[in-house]
């Protein structure tokens, strides 16, 4: 075998391991599906009535604001879903296992590959529970399989760009503790962005902001997707904060996994 | 110069320097670890045991130096080093939420063994480790002991040649420090070669056919425990007199000898030796001193480590010790 095969045969006993850990230990999927759950009945069944009749870019009720509300949530699913790899590999760090797998002869991605792959399994499943209670609630899209496997195929590419990011935030945390709040802004992002509300309702620094963050362009590609709205210019920059946020924080969570670690 | 005749050389370091800013943690060493042999780098805290291992293990790398370890270069072939060694470290380092026997397979797996070759050498390891009993528990069940006993067998599964010790029995209760004493052991008659850092001079000199003492990044002394222990002018006859009468006597009598007026007694250097003694009590027989006690006091490795390294305003200049 070359060392290729041998980094992918690696990066599969890591991300074995990982979901062992999920399997026994499942508080953490449990976490990333209940909050959006939550969150969405909350939206859905309190404000939902006001926020649909409310809101000009939605202009119904509550039926309709649940179909503006799904891609929102389900770009928040994905970005709590960060929390559980930062805390994972946090562990690894205080447990000392990443020191015996850094003196071992195994390729040094593999490690935070298979820690990446697991969010990616977990993600994706938290997300399937969370799309099954939307449709429960009202949702219904109207995309045809091609623009399906394109809303499934933008949700993997989000979900790996910010496992890196979660990856790397739980390299740079001192401890487990901070490893499960250094994600939380992620989890803010979507409320400041198109996800619960469009952005010509807010005020002007607001509005800037939440025109300008990354999540306003996934969410409106998923909704443009799932409910055939218009999507312009934001698949591109979907994509491009995709391969962005993947690309540094991949360089910056394997410069901190290669670090010095008495330097901690 | 210490000089080896031994065939080959598992490690071997030059001028080894390493820096943390403005705390120079190693201030260059040398080391030589010949294979099949216990090699002990023995220090207080802070001393820079752990940055050797850690630089040694390729998990950091040095400033300054030219080490090979395995017969390969440590900076420029890190991954056949990597697969000579096996590190154990003083904080274990098994995954907690696996079971002894999962994280066993799990370095398996990362070693590539074959499926049957390494359910072979998991069920021998848990076996010959005590863990058989508690295999399908969690790691974070476990006891300090077990946790160490499993962190080292993990080491084991690729049959490496080096095994690195960093502290390997510091924080274990008497009987488990017992257990794993006898687990190095067992590895040496089998051949494997170890680089173990401990602060107990009982540990080196127990299990160590070579000990370094390392003090503020610098090696002060090394040589087997033997050597070290001749190293510190520790060793004489203590006696102890009814007056200051007979301790005058016995020290006109007795040449070298250095008198405390306050304890009337009287330290002789010597080895405390049967043939010494006998000549030290022929003196003083014929001297007619009257001797209330004699205490015969022998250099331990204590004397060692706190001759050489209790003392920073008095260090000694570096000794060698020729073989």
């Amino acid at each position: 075998m070359n060392a290729l095969s041998y980094a992918v045969v690696d990066a599969t006993t890591m991300l074995r391991r990982n979901l062992k850990h999920m399997l026994r230990y499942p508080t953490v999927v449990m976490f990333v599906v209940a909050i959006p759950v939550v969150l969405m009945l909350l939206f859905v069944y309190v404000f939902g009535g006001t926020l649909g009749a409310g809101l000009d870019a939605v202009a119904g009720g509550r039926h309709e604001y649940a179909n503006y509300l799904v891609p929102g949530i389900l770009v928040l699913t994905l970005a709590g879903g960060g929390q559980g790899t930062a805390i994972s590999v946090a562990m690894d760090m205080t447990d000392g296992i990443i020191a015996r797998f850094k003196t071992m002869n195994i390729s040094r991605a593999s490690v935070l590959w298979g820690h990446v792959l697991g969010t990616m399994v977990q993600t994706g499943l938290g997300l399937a529970a969370v799309l099954g209670v939307a449709l429960a609630v009202g949702f219904r899209p109207d995309a045809n399989p091609v623009e399906w496997v394109a809303a499934i195929a933008v949700l993997a590419m989000i979900t790996l760009a910010f496992a890196w990011l979660s990856a790397a935030l739980g390299l740079a945390a001192k401890n487990v503790e901070s490893a499960s709040n250094l994600p939380m802004f992620l989890f803010l992002l979507p409320f400041l962005g198109s996800g619960f509300a469009p952005t010509d309702s807010m005020p002007g620094a607001v509005r800037w902001f939440a025109e300008h963050q990354p999540f306003t362009p996934f969410t409106e590609t998923l909704r443009g997707l799932l409910l055939g709205t218009e999507i312009g210019g934001d698949a591109i920059a979907t994509i491009g904060w995709s391969a962005a946020i993947a690309l540094l924080s991949y360089l910056w969570a394997m410069s901190l996994y290669n670090r010095d670690p008495s330097l901690r | 110069m210490t000089t080896h005749h031994s065939p080959r050389s598992m490690i071997q370091a030059r001028g080894l320097g390493k820096s943390y800013g403005d705390k120079l943690v190693l201030d260059g060493i040398d080391l030589d670890v010949a294979e099949g042999t216990v090699f002990a780098l023995l220090g207080p805290n802070g001393a820079g045991k752990t940055t050797t291992v850690q630089i040694l293990s390729t998990l950091i790398g040095a400033d300054r130096g030219e080490v090979s370890v395995a017969g390969h270069h440590l900076a420029l072939e890190p991954d056949a080093v990597r697969d000579a060694i096996a590190v154990t470290g003083q904080f274990s380092a098994v995954a907690n939420l696996l079971t002894g026997e999962e994280n066993l397979r799990l370095m398996a797996d990362l070693q590539h063994l074959p499926r049957s070759l390494a359910r072979r050498r998991i069920a021998d390891l848990l076996e010959r480790f005590e863990l058989a009993d508690a295999a399908g528990k969690p790691a974070m069940t476990y006891s300090g002991g077990m946790r160490r006993r499993l962190d080292l067998a993990m080491g084991l599964l690729g049959e490496p040649r080096l095994i690195f010790l960093d502290e390997p029995t510091t924080g274990l209760d008497p009987r488990s420090r017992r257990v794993m004493w006898q687990i190095i052991r067992e590895l040496v008659r089998g051949g494997v070669t170890i680089f173990l850092t401990t602060q107990y001079l009982d540990e080196a000199d127990q299990l160590a056919d070579r000990i370094a003492l390392l003090d503020n990044g610098r090696l002060v002394a090394e040589g087997t425990p033997a050597e070290l222990k001749r190293l510190v002018p520790g060793g004489h006859v203590l006696l102890r007199f009814p007056d200051a009468a007979q301790l005058d006597l016995a020290a006109r009598a007795l040449d070298g000898s250095s008198r405390d007026d306050e304890t009337l007694t009287l330290q002789v250097p010597g080895d405390g030796g049967v043939a010494a003694l006998r000549s030290l009590l022929d003196q003083l027989d014929h001297a007619e001193v009257e001797v209330i006690d004699l205490s015969i006091h022998t250099p331990d490795l204590d004397d060692v480590f706190l001759t050489l390294t209790g003392q920073p305003d008095r260090r000694p200049q570096e000794m060698e010790v020729a073989v």
